[in-house]
């Protein structure tokens, strides 16, 4: 199937995203997610905000998948990220890998997050209680 | 002779500069850092983004020395992502 890839301001739907991917040769679905935490080096995170070169990080992942897909031969993948701002709590990115057996969809599903996190324009600025910044890789 | 292209900021570039992307001319055979150096002088206050900056053209990786053609979206890409879900 053609991966699904989502770049939103709304909520991201985990639920949407594994029913998208699911399908009776699947033997296991490898879920990532990635949550926005209170804290960083030492400081106190009120919100993040996250901006996005829209369509060269469609096509980056794209070309993301298109690897993980060439290296452990999954078919089955759906990747969103939230931009804009998140609050504490909520889920900024999700990586779904469905796979006929769960090695090659742990395997994946790593690589993708891994990479699209280096090589995504993708970028968040952290507002923490004494200052905010852009924060780089 | 000279060329326009368009481009876009985003990130610490765009909140320096206090937009998201404009049009700019350049003497044909300008490459990405023939761009880098104008941009400096127009906006001193990028240096710092601009040094860990690497360019995209047309939403495809660069290197300083590619050529830029009239119509190219051009975009400087501060390191992107890290921290640690």
């Amino acid at each position: 199937m053609e991966p699904v890839i989502v770049i939103t301001h709304e909520p991201l739907d985990r639920a949407a995203l594994v029913e998208a991917v699911a399908h009776a040769s699947v033997g296991g679905i490898v879920v990532f997610e990635g949550v926005v935490r209170d804290n960083a080096r030492g400081k106190q995170v009120r919100y993040l905000e996250y901006d996005v070169y829209a369509e060269m990080a469609i096509a980056k992942i794209r070309e993301i998948v298109a690897e993980a897909e060439h290296r452990w031969g999954v078919e089955r993948v759906a990747v969103a990220h939230r931009v804009g701002r998140l609050e504490i709590g909520e889920a900024s990115v999700i990586v779904v890998v469905a796979t006929p057996h769960r090695g090659e969809a742990f395997d994946a599903c790593r690589y993708i997050i891994d990479t699209l996190k280096t090589t995504v324009p993708i970028w968040k600025k952290e507002v923490a209680t004494n200052g905010e910044e852009w924060v780089e890789g | 002779m000279s060329i326009q292209i368009r481009t876009r900021y985003f990130a610490a570039l765009r909140e320096i500069v206090g937009m998201a992307e404009e049009a700019l001319e350049l003497p044909e055979g300008a490459s990405v850092a023939d761009l880098r150096t104008l941009l400096l002088t127009r906006y001193p206050r990028l240096e710092n983004a601009l040094a860990r900056a690497v360019c995209a053209v047309n939403h495809q990786y660069v290197q300083p020395e590619t050529l830029l053609k009239a119509g190219d979206e051009v975009v400087f890409i501060p390191p992107v992502g890290g921290g640690m879900f």
